[in-house]
């Protein structure tokens, strides 16, 4: 078996008296798309900002390939290979869709001490990674206010894939997203997961999770209630353990199964 | 060839969206204004043209640093505070402890780039809004000044300063005038009117060109070459567009911003620096509501408030309608208080665009 790209093991997390997590083991393989399902306040976010370098863990040790690692900072772990695309922290609306592409990394080109940013290079690098996820940009220079919600996503996934990510993380993706939309966000995580990377999806939502989702692992009040394939679970069995068991399941007989 | 339900964008509609829009239109309105009140008034003659090109001069150099600063989302509130400041500073230690005048000056940039230092650092360890922030240095730093003043030298202002300035190579850089050749061989050649009676008779009315709108052209281009080409330009659009984003890429955040109240601090120092040298003498109430009219020439030249968008060529250009409208009442005779109301006016019609402008680049309705 090889090794997981990315190895958590028995992750604590304290802030002051609250135990936000409380032991959580998780890891991605190559090419996977490992699903991370929780209600609001199950530690989804704490979970995925230990993996990206924003908390340090309590307890518990990270492994990426293998190697033991900690991260000190989100750079530090982006350098690693992890890439996280959050939910409404994506995108800088007013900039343009090149500039928020290459943000932190512009390509430059310098003559004798001045350095500037070589735009060409990167309108067309930035057009041809959006088209390689199936968007057709009118223009790299118009502002990513003008995308619907899942091509700003888009965006995000074809920036961190270009720039090397080998564990791409995606808190809530599809949450604020319509029908169309959010299956064209799946569609560009079962291509990215095609090419090798490995994907961590968070979602509340059962039905995404199951359409693109080889594993599945619960969180819940900062545990996790065990990790399991594909095929051997039910979604109504993951809805209930999200929830947290009974309550849910006599809501859901009042509510005639619509949850 | 892409998406059926985009639209082609027109031209027009392209240009709508750069923020200097506004300001273009706005200078061309302002300039044709005054050439048919004020055409034959000797405002646009050549002493008119340095008259009102000083004055905007004064607006860029402050108006540049206020406006990299909004776009990365702060402001600084004690720009006309630090001018005072600076002028006191340079006064005090040439005049009056005899330090030779370059010393003074690199001596209050260094003092004026560490206070602006200061306020980037207080800003980004308390989280607290820079308004707040700044508003203290307003007046902190204006107390500091009148008391420094008055504790060497009795008096709020302090002459004495062009003096000690004779010769010395870096007041020249701040209070000096280029191409006098240039200029006098435009006296000669009959472009420029010379001086016919006293002891300037023949030279050209208009001298040279002042350092100081050397300098303001030289940060202009500047800014706007740092704000649009350079990778910290765009750091500087990333931080005042959304901090917490641009920090998950990496950004340098708490960098970028602290340098650019440095900058700003630089830029009020210019401008001090050149008053001094020009006047001859500093004052304790120079610069009052100078960060004001920094702000709104940076506002009439596009720029949101809540930072992230702007430009600093549009900066430039509120500028110019600033000090082309303050000095074009004067040669039109006009009442001199009606610049406020005239002010208060640009200032809202450039909000209200500005708001609409950001509006059609999001897409939002």
């Amino acid at each position: 078996m090889s090794t997981p790209l990315i190895e958590m093991n028995n992750i604590e997390k304290h802030f002051g008296p609250v135990i936000a997590l409380g032991g959580v083991s998780f890891d991605v393989m190559e090419g996977e798309c490992h699903c991370l399902l929780g209600d609001n306040g199950a530690g989804k976010s704490t979970f995925i900002k230990t993996m990206s370098g924003v908390h340090k863990p309590t307890k518990g040790t990270m492994k990426v390939s293998g190697q033991e690692i900690t991260f000190d900072s989100p750079r530090d772990a982006m350098e690693n290979g992890i890439a996280t695309v959050y939910q409404d922290l994506a995108m800088i609306p007013l900039m343009s869709v090149t500039r928020n592409f290459w943000m932190g990394r512009e390509p430059r080109k310098s003559f004798g001490p001045f350095k500037w940013i070589d735009f060409d290079q990167a309108n067309s690098v930035t057009l041809n990674e959006m088209a390689r996820m199936g968007i057709n940009l009118r223009e790299p220079e118009q502002a990513v206010g003008t995308l619907s919600g899942g091509e700003r996503q888009t965006v995000a996934i074809a920036r961190a894939v270009y720039f090397g990510a080998k564990v791409l993380i995606l808190d809530e993706p599809t949450s604020a997203l319509g029908v169309r939309q959010t299956s064209n966000v799946l569609a560009t995580i079962d291509r990215v997961r095609k090419s090798g990377i490995g994907v961590i999806f968070i979602t509340h939502n059962v039905r995404h999770a199951m359409a693109v989702g080889d594993r599945f692992t619960v969180l819940n009040r900062g545990q996790t209630h065990g990790t399991a394939k594909r095929g051997e679970i039910k979604p109504e069995e993951l809805q209930d353990l999200m929830a947290g068991g009974q309550e849910l399941a006599e809501l859901e007989g009042s509510l005639g199964g619509t949850i | 060839m892409t998406d059926e339900r985009l639209k082609q964008v027109s031209t027009l509609r392209r240009a709508m969206i750069r923020p200097e829009l506004g300001a273009i239109c706005g200078t061309i309105l302002v300039f044709v204004f005054f050439f048919m009140i004020a055409g034959d008034s000797g405002m646009f003659s050549p002493e008119g043209v340095q008259n009102w090109g000083v004055v905007s001069a004064q607006f860029a150099i402050i108006a540049v640093g206020a406006c990299l600063l909004m776009i990365a989302g702060e402001f600084d509130l004690s720009v006309g505070s630090m001018i005072g400041f600076a002028g006191v500073v340079i006064a005090i230690l040439s005049v009056h402890m005899g330090w030779p005048v370059w010393l003074s000056i690199i001596a209050a940039f260094v003092v004026c780039v560490a206070l602006g230092a200061l306020n980037g650092f207080l800003v980004i360890k308390t989280g607290l809004p820079s308004f707040i922030v700044t508003l203290a240095f307003l007046y902190i730093l204006r107390g500091l000044t009148i008391w420094l003043s008055i504790l060497t030298t009795r008096q709020t202002i302090i002459g004495g300063v062009k003096e000690a300035a004779e010769g010395d190579p870096l007041a020249f850089l701040f209070g000096g005038v280029i191409f006098k050749d240039l200029f006098q061989w435009f006296a000669d050649l009959g472009l420029l009117d010379t001086f016919t009676r006293g002891s300037r008779a023949g030279q050209p009315v208009v001298e040279g060109l002042p350092m100081l709108v050397v300098w303001a052209l030289a940060l202009v281009i500047f800014g706007h070459w740092l704000l649009t080409k350079t990778r910290f330009g765009n750091w500087i659009f990333a931080s005042g567009g959304d901090a917490q984003a641009a920090r998950y890429v990496g950004v340098p955040v708490n960098r970028v911003k602290i340098l650019m109240f440095m900058f700003t601090a630089f830029c009020a120092t210019v401008f001090a620096t050149c008053q001094v040298m020009e006047f001859g003498s500093a004052a304790a109430d120079r610069g009052l509501l100078k960060e004001f009219e920094a702000i709104i020439c940076v506002v009439i030249g596009g720029a949101l408030l809540t930072g992230g968008y702007g430009s600093v060529i549009g900066a430039a250009l509120g500028a110019l309608i600033f000090g082309v409208v303050q000095q074009g009442l004067f040669f039109a005779g006009a009442e001199s208080s009606l610049f406020r109301v005239f002010l208060g006016g640009i200032l809202i019609l450039a909000v209200i665009m500005n708001t609409y402008i950001r509006r059609m680049i999001t897409g939002e309705r």
